[in-house]
């Protein structure tokens, strides 16, 4: 019940660019994977595509009563506009995370631990921009470990079309990798740093 | 998974989509609906489920064709839906109205946003409780359920079918738009474990059947078209025959019945989940989605020590009067969260009948109420209290 047992999670970008589905399949690993509860909610406004939109998931190993996230302690940003209208709700403490190409960043607070990756690039170069939430997922999942890499894996792979199954999974794969990367490269970073 | 009405099993399912799985579950095979935000993806996924289970489904060029092809399909003798939000829902009252009069079981869903008018399409609201009470004119008695997890939407639209077919009446589900589009877990029992009611079929030969003689409990039997009895279905005040009949008698006879059919079995009808009351000094009565925010206040406020109970109207009517009155006289005062400026609200003031105040915490719609709003408002009246 209490916020400590629950991780609030703002997922932010524009209507098109599948904001809602990665909340949902996030949701999804936490509920039927990962033997967690969770809660999606959406924000959007009456355009379909190009507007601002969010999706708001809350994991908890407890009941989940109220479902909007206010306060997040990940946020997720994939549009300049998400990190604008957003940055300023992540909890001291929180964790950053945001696509590199599509979002500039100002300094952000030194107690927030921040990663991003060229999601959407990469998907592009997996063959379909489409599946730039897919690569973040795999990302986040990496970086943040808010469900278990295999549960969301499953999630991805139950939730995208049969037909793309094989592109999403490169995709998630892709994101993964790259986060692992770059929390191995940090702890290298700290490895060396007290070595030295 | 097609072809298969009830989908036994586990999901991470948004509420519109419940609705749908909970209304197939029920039995219902007849969707006649307009689409609108944010009911859109019941009538979406209703489109594709269907004609799956042997269903038919028809896009309808407005709602006020889309409630009268649901009430048609009634008659049919099909199990049938409709859903809508706040604009649609007022154009449909007419027929709602015919509905009740004619006493045909029907399910209407109105995922709620802001009002009036067109408002906050993509947002969240309660401001049509009034309107699912008294929309229509005329005066009847309704039966309104309120969801507030995507789980009671499907839970809940199985019990407003049943309760359609057992008292012969459209029943609203009266969701909203964070209940429809949010997103959890929603189990999905086996079909031997739901349960499930039907109209009650006429005892007597065709020569013997008058369409509106009801039994001693105020219902009366129906036959659907083509069952082989003669029926007439009429919105002019007509007697046990189904004829109009213009006279103050038969006015009476009939308003009366559709009135008592509900008022006499309310006990039945009427569903609350209660916590705490044996101890508590201040109760919050809510329904629908503020009532997840009710129920963490009252957590919130009890572990700060205040007793706090807690009601949650899962029917939001016919409203739990007997309940509140026996109630009132003992606590220090009864608080409502509701998303609209005070409309149940008034009906908790009227059970209350002065004997303890009553408090509004009221968003007038776009957000939900947070549960600190509802603290605040428990902690006033402890205070209060206190200082007295």
């Amino acid at each position: 019940m209490t916020l400590n047992q629950e991780k609030h999670i703002l997922v932010t970008g524009f209507g098109g660019q599948g904001i809602i589905m990665a909340g949902d399949i996030l949701g999804k690993a936490a509920t039927i994977y990962d033997g967690k509860n969770a809660t999606m909610t959406q924000n959007y406004g009456p355009e379909a595509r190009g507007g601002a939109c969010s999706s708001q998931v809350i994991i908890s190993t407890g009941d989940i009563l109220f479902p909007s996230v206010s306060e997040p302690q990940v946020l997720v940003c994939m549009s300049q506009e998400g990190y604008t209208k957003n940055i300023k709700s992540l909890r001291r403490g929180g964790t950053f995370i945001w696509d590199t190409d599509l979002v500039k960043t100002r300094k952000p607070d030194a107690t927030w631990k921040t990663y991003h990756i060229p999601a959407t690039r990469f998907a592009e170069e997996l063959g379909n921009t489409m599946m730039a939430n897919i690569v973040m997922l795999g990302f986040v999942a990496a970086v943040e470990g808010l469900v278990q890499i295999d549960a969301l894996r499953k999630a991805v792979l139950e939730s995208v079309p049969p037909n793309t199954k094989d592109n999403n999974a490169k995709a998630f794969d892709r994101g993964c990798e790259y986060g692992e990367a770059i929390l191995k490269g940090r702890a290298k970073q700290e490895e060396s740093r007290d070595q030295a | 998974m097609a072809g298969q009405a009830v989908m036994t099993g586990t999901y991470f399912m948004n509420g519109d989509h419940a609705c749908c799985e909970g209304a197939l579950a029920a039995g219902c095979r007849f969707f006649g609906g307009y689409p609108i935000t944010p009911a859109t993806e019941i009538a979406e996924r209703m489109s594709r489920r269907l004609p799956e289970c042997g269903g038919i489904y028809i896009q309808m060029e407005d709602e006020l064709a889309s409630i009268a092809a649901v009430l048609g399909a009634s008659w049919g003798g099909v199990k049938a839906m409709t859903s809508t939000s706040g604009p649609g829902f007022s154009l449909m009252m007419e027929n709602i109205g015919l509905g009740l009069c004619t006493e045909t079981p029907c399910v209407i869903c109105n995922v709620q946003r802001a009002g009036p008018s067109t408002g906050l399409p993509t947002l969240v609201a309660q401001g049509d409780m009034m309107q699912a009470r008294w929309g229509s004119h005329g005066h009847y008695e309704v039966i309104a359920l309120s969801p507030s997890s995507p789980q009671e939407m499907f839970d809940f639209t199985i019990q407003a079918f049943n309760l359609s077919e057992q008292y012969r009446l459209p029943v609203f589900v009266m969701a909203d738009e964070v209940v429809g589009h949010m997103n959890e877990r929603v189990i999905i029992p086996r079909e031997e474990d739901i349960k499930i009611a039907n109209r009650r079929k006429p005892s007597v030969s065709p020569a013997e059947f008058k369409p509106y003689q009801a039994d001693p409990d105020g219902i009366a039997p129906m036959a659907n078209c083509g069952d082989g009895y003669r029926i007439h279905v009429t919105g002019l005040t007509h007697d046990e025959r189904g004829y109009p009949v213009m006279d103050d008698a038969t006015q009476k006879q009939m308003t009366d019945r559709l009135i008592r059919k509900i008022k006499n079995n309310r006990h039945k009808i009427i569903q609350t989940e209660n916590f705490y009351l044996d101890d508590a000094q201040i109760v919050v009565v809510a329904y629908g989605i503020s009532a997840r925010s009710a129920r963490q206040a009252m957590h919130e406020a009890r572990a700060k020590g205040i007793s706090v109970g807690f009601i949650k109207l899962n029917t939001v009517w016919p409203f739990p009067e007997e309940l509140i009155r026996s109630l009132a006289p003992r606590l220090k005062a009864l608080i409502m969260p509701e998303i609209n400026a005070g409309q149940m609200v008034l009906e908790l003031e009227r059970c209350a009948g002065g004997a303890c105040p009553v408090e509004l915490v009221s968003h007038f719609g776009g957000a939900l109420i947070h549960p600190s709003s509802i603290l605040d408002a428990i902690t006033k009246v402890q205070k209060g209290k206190k200082k007295s």
